[in-house]
């Protein structure tokens, strides 16, 4: 694994501060959860839960009309995907399959759900860390890195 | 329609964060989860400055009988930790892992050149549509029986 550039944490504690901003807005506004997997799931008709389809589809815009927006006037990211397009794809089979069975991901169950305490997220988010930190060892051991 | 804006603006400005805190670069989010490596704190940074007004908002809505544009609160009541929620995220932290994409990163990087963000979300898309095959059929199998 190539080392990365560090970031300044201002600009992390900064863009954790908009995420979380989001989430609260929703939630004062809409009385919703900012969770992007049951949003995407709802946006794309896959689920029959959750917020009206038409607020699952605006919040799916924004996404990547804010990171657009916010792009040019704060920083352009340099992102670099080095994975093959197998590891996408298991990958992404994995995210998809996960997040809806264990109702959640990083922002629902990571930020939200640890944010109100609430038991499942805790457990769900200490569990998607440890698997992380073991893919990513394992791949590891895998390249020989 | 205000639902709807209020779903738009939330998703704009969680895009924003995230590419503030360049949490649309997998590299980024691998080189946290890389913890016998070069191991990078930005993550954990971001995951702090979201949890602050998000858990705000939370201790706010408790003092609200209801959102401001909406009949009720959608908050998840369930606080049962059962297999299926840890299973679930066991398995999003494995994809996770894999190559560095969640699920609001993946569509917020879409808008960034390459092709790689839409064969991950693709495949998520998939992987969602899987679970909810899965679990339609088990639980017709359990109705059989």
């Amino acid at each position: 694994m190539s080392p990365i550039s560090p970031l300044d944490p201002l600009f992390a504690l900064g863009g954790g501060l908009l995420i979380g901003f989001a989430a609260a807005l929703l939630l004062i506004f809409s009385g919703r959860i900012a969770g992007i997997s049951g949003i995407v799931a709802r946006a794309t008709g896959i689920s029959n839960s959750g917020m009206p389809v038409g607020q699952a589809l605006a919040f799916i815009v924004g996404l990547p009309v804010g990171a657009v927006v916010f792009g040019s006037w704060m920083r352009s990211p340099e992102i670099a995907v080095t994975s093959s397009v197998p590891l996408l794809i298991t990958a992404g089979l994995l995210v998809g399959f996960g997040t809806r069975m264990g109702n959640g991901c990083t922002s629902g169950h990571g930020v939200c759900g640890v944010s109100r305490l609430s038991p499942r997220s805790l457990v769900a988010t200490a569990s998607f860390i440890f698997t992380g930190f073991a893919a990513v060892a394992a791949s590891r051991f895998v390249t020989g890195a | 329609m205000a639902r709807i804006l209020i779903s738009l603006i939330a998703g704009a400005l969680f895009g924003g964060g995230l590419i503030v805190s360049d949490m649309v670069n997998p590299a980024r989010v691998l080189a946290f989860l890389d913890i016998f490596g070069d191991w990078d704190p930005t993550l954990a940074f971001v995951m702090g400055g979201a949890i602050v007004p998000s858990a705000l908002a939370y201790a706010f809505s408790k003092k609200l009988s209801r959102p401001l544009i909406e009949e009720r609160f959608f908050v998840p009541a369930n606080r049962t930790i059962d297999l299926k929620l840890v299973t679930g995220a066991l398995i999003f932290g494995a994809g996770w892992g894999l190559v560095g994409y969640c699920p609001g990163p993946a569509i917020a990087g879409l808008v960034f050149g390459d092709w790689q963000p839409f064969v991950f979300v693709a495949s998520m898309l998939a992987g969602m549509w899987l679970y909810r095959m899965s679990s339609a059929f088990l639980d017709s199998k359990r109705s059989f029986a």
